[in-house]
């Protein structure tokens, strides 16, 4: 690998890392806000409201499926409103963000439906209001399935952030392309996606261990 | 009977029959059903009382109108002294807190150790943190599982568990305590001691106890009173040893024969006559009919052999009661006499012999 490119790709990883810690953090709380308002406002569940249930699936359903790489052109008029900018590394953030968001409200609803609902009526005839319910019964006990949801999300952001990346944010996916692909450079293609890989096994691995230790059973 | 803690007067719940978006785009509502259909009836301060019933029959329901995880669509709960109709879901909270609630599958929290589980209702309740710790050692140690408090869920037993459910429902000493087939994911021996516990904490501790069952044997260890509910009403009330021993509607006796089994069924009756050439009768054996010592002195003063080859006795509500059939052996006149003579101690069921069967009336 020609040495010029190590600061570059230094600086690609650095990118990918920023793009997804954020959207991770963004989406992570976002989605579950999400995910637990789909779930508690489901006819027969704690805050059962056919409306707002409504209105959260439907918005769920039409966002997810789209491309993501047709997402975040069609999302531009919204990103320059509240980024101020459709370029660079920020305003791709915020559309990944939105995305993971919608993504990961359907994995939280789906891990959390699992959830004995005798459980939850125990914490009702104990007095226990909807909301320490949802704090004290609902996240905890869903806690291991959430983490390993959570993890499976990782892998889908950096997914997002390549795509990202080659529209113009840079990172990883954008190095691999650009210095890469085009160059027919295809060992250092693969670099980056050994790169990659590494990375995701290990937060596979991390994913897996915190869901088993919250897992005692 | 002392005054009532809970009481239901002409209380309905009904459930919407349309229930979930799939059912309503077919355009056809059905009629809601009515799982409890206008209750009126009093539990004591400090019975135990049965609510018997089989899958369906609105018990479930009817329980959870007591601490309000289910609302009335008419008529009245008190519970306490608190009427529960038209409360705010917030004014509930508090009358809930103050029953405790034991399930089926346990309910615990699988997140939670066994001293969490059990700290839970206190956390709700707001008490301190070194309350809450003096609080729950005492709870395990009334149960019986002291040494299980930094264990989860998962690694006890289900009798182990449903102790802990009832060490938790017992946190923040209610007055009353709902027990809902409790003990119906265990097997008999476990039943036993759970049922055994639940008597304790009636006893020692002087909580209402209203169990929820389609077991008639459960009635039968510790009920004091007991209502059998079909298709949402209470269609039998009384005094345990009373339905046991004189059961009306045909609900209940079907329940009493499941308990008992101590009457012989017709396929029974069949093969008795074949095996024994003698008259074979059933004789009631309880507190208000007959002893079985009575029975025997009837039979010597006649002359009359009797042998025992079916039945047993058992106690309801600390009392005796069953039925013994035997085969009368002796001539004709005496065992007539003899059978007149039972007739005047208790109640008696003739069947005949293989030869001359009467006619059987082997339900009661």
């Amino acid at each position: 690998m020609n040495p010029d490119l190590v600061p570059v790709l230094w600086q690609a990883f650095g990118e990918t890392v920023f793009m997804v810690l954020i959207t991770l953090a963004v989406g992570g709380v976002c989605g579950l806000a999400l995910g637990l308002g789909l779930y508690l406002t489901r006819p027969g569940n704690l805050l059962e409201h056919r409306g707002v249930f409504a209105v959260l699936n439907v918005a769920v359903n039409v966002v997810r499926p789209i491309p993501f790489i047709i997402f975040l052109v069609a999302l531009g008029p919204v990103t320059r409103a509240v980024v101020g900018t459709t370029i660079g590394t920020g305003a791709f953030t915020f559309a990944m963000c939105v995305m993971a968001s919608f993504v990961f409200a359907r994995l939280v609803e789906q891990n959390l439906v699992s959830i004995d609902p005798g459980v939850i009526e125990a914490a009702r005839a104990m007095g226990a209001s909807p909301l320490r319910i949802v704090r004290t019964v609902v996240v905890p006990e869903a806690l291991s399935p959430l983490i390993l949801g959570y993890t499976f999300l990782f892998v889908g952001v950096l997914d997002m952030s390549a795509i990202a990346g080659y529209l113009g944010a840079g990172g990883l996916g954008d190095f691999a392309i650009v210095y890469g692909y085009r160059q027919y450079d295809w060992a250092l293609t693969a670099l980056v996606v050994v790169i990659i890989i590494v990375i995701v096994q290990l937060v596979q691995w991390l994913g897996n261990s915190l869901a088993r230790r919250a897992l005692r059973r | 009977m002392s005054e009532p803690i809970i009481s239901f007067r002409d209380a309905v719940k009904e459930f919407p029959a349309a229930r979930g978006p799939r059912r309503r785009r077919r355009g056809r509502r059905g009629a809601p059903v009515r799982a409890v259909d206008g209750v009126t009836l009093d539990v004591a301060a400090g019975e135990i009382f049965g609510v018997i019933g089989y899958s369906g029959a609105g018990k479930s329901t009817l329980v959870r109108l007591v601490n309000a995880l289910e609302t009335t669509t008419a008529g009245s709960v008190v519970v306490d002294g608190t009427d529960l109709t038209g409360l705010s879901e917030a004014r509930l909270r508090p009358v809930r807190a103050g029953i405790g609630m034991i399930f089926q599958q346990f309910n615990l929290l699988a997140s939670r150790t066994v001293a969490g589980n059990v700290a839970y209702p206190l956390e709700v309740a707001g008490w301190s943190r070194a309350d809450r710790h003096a609080r729950v050692r005492e709870l395990l140690d009334f149960v019986g599982i002291g040494d299980k408090a930094h264990v989860h869920p998962a690694q006890l037993s289900g009798g182990q568990k449903q102790r802990v459910g009832i060490a938790r429902a017992l946190a923040t000493s209610p007055r009353v305590l709902l027990a809902d087939e409790a003990t119906s994911a265990l097997d008999p021996e476990t039943t036993a001691d759970v049922l055994a516990l639940l008597q304790r904490v009636n006893r020692e501790l002087g909580i209402t106890v209203v169990v929820i069952t389609h077991e008639m044997e459960v009635v039968r260890s510790i009920c004091h009173r007991v209502a059998v509910m079909e298709a949402g009403r209470v269609v039998e009330l009384g005094d345990a040893y009373r339905v046991f021993s004189a059961p009306q509607h045909p609900v209940t006796r079907r329940f009493v024969a499941s308990a008992l089994r101590d009457v012989p069924s017709p396929a029974v009756l069949d093969r008795l006559r074949e095996r024994h050439p003698g008259r074979v009768v059933t004789v009631r054996i309880d507190e208000v009919a007959g002893s079985s010592a009575q029975v025997t002195r009837v039979l010597a003063e006649h002359g009359v052999d009797g042998t025992i080859v079916y039945g047993g006795i058992t106690e309801v509500a600390e009392r005796p009661y069953g039925s013994l059939t035997l085969e009368l052996v002796g001539d004709d006149a005496a065992v007539q006499a003899a059978l007149d003579g039972l007739r005047d101690a208790t109640t008696v069921v003739d069947h005949g012999t293989a030869t001359r069967p009467a006619a059987d009336r082997s339900d009661r």
